[in-house]
């Protein structure tokens, strides 16, 4: 049952929050970052087990790992931007934030780029002439 | 996921609390510039705690997803 655990970290943060806001807002954010670093770190097992049944039926299905590898990393480096941004976002700094998001969708493109090329190379293959 | 510590979050917020009170202390005493070193030294002491959250984050996620 980690939804009662999850539940419980989020509301006793917001309240916490609360109370520090007033007096010490940049506490008050390190306790919603901590908050959230939490609550993923709650689900992390999930996360892997997930990941593994997906590598599993990608495996059986003979997708290449590479392209698997690709997208997972591609997962992470979305959705660590999103967890950065969001905190500054609600810290007021919405123009970091956007910075963030730009910076994650380069990195994201040039992660991308080996998955393009072979789409590319695939779709010049069907066509008839050169 | 059973190494997850919420302890963190009130030693934070027990960090805070404990600042606030010294410091209204210290504003009453006409001490304001110890108020706001000890504002400063809270902040970074916290900040310490949350950037080694942070890392214990970054070390799951690089090792689940391959990432670098």
């Amino acid at each position: 049952m980690e939804i009662v655990q999850v539940v419980g970290v989020g509301l006793v943060a917001t309240i916490l929050i609360l109370v520090l806001k007033e007096y010490h807002p940049e506490i008050a954010f390190q306790i919603a970052i901590a908050a959230g670093v939490i609550l993923i770190l709650l689900v992390i097992g999930y996360i892997v087990e997930i990941i593994q049944a997906v590598t599993e039926v990608a495996l059986d299905a003979g997708m290449e790992v590479m392209y698997l590898q690709v997208l997972l990393r591609i997962i992470a480096v979305a959705y660590l931007a999103e967890f950065a941004a969001q905190v500054c976002r609600d810290a007021g700094e919405g123009s970091i934030a956007s910075k963030i998001e730009l910076a994650a969708k380069v990195i994201i493109l040039v992660m991308a780029v080996p998955i393009i090329t072979s789409v590319m190379e695939s779709i010049l293959s069907l066509l008839p002439y050169r | 996921m059973e190494g997850v510590n919420v302890d963190l979050l009130f030693k934070i917020a027990g960090i805070g609390i404990f600042i606030s009170v010294l410091n209204i202390v210290l504003k009453q005493a006409e001490k304001q510039e110890q108020a706001q070193m000890l504002t400063l030294v809270g902040v970074v002491i916290v900040l310490l705690m949350v950037l080694q959250l942070i890392n214990e984050l970054f070390e799951s996620i690089r090792s689940i997803f391959n990432l670098f």
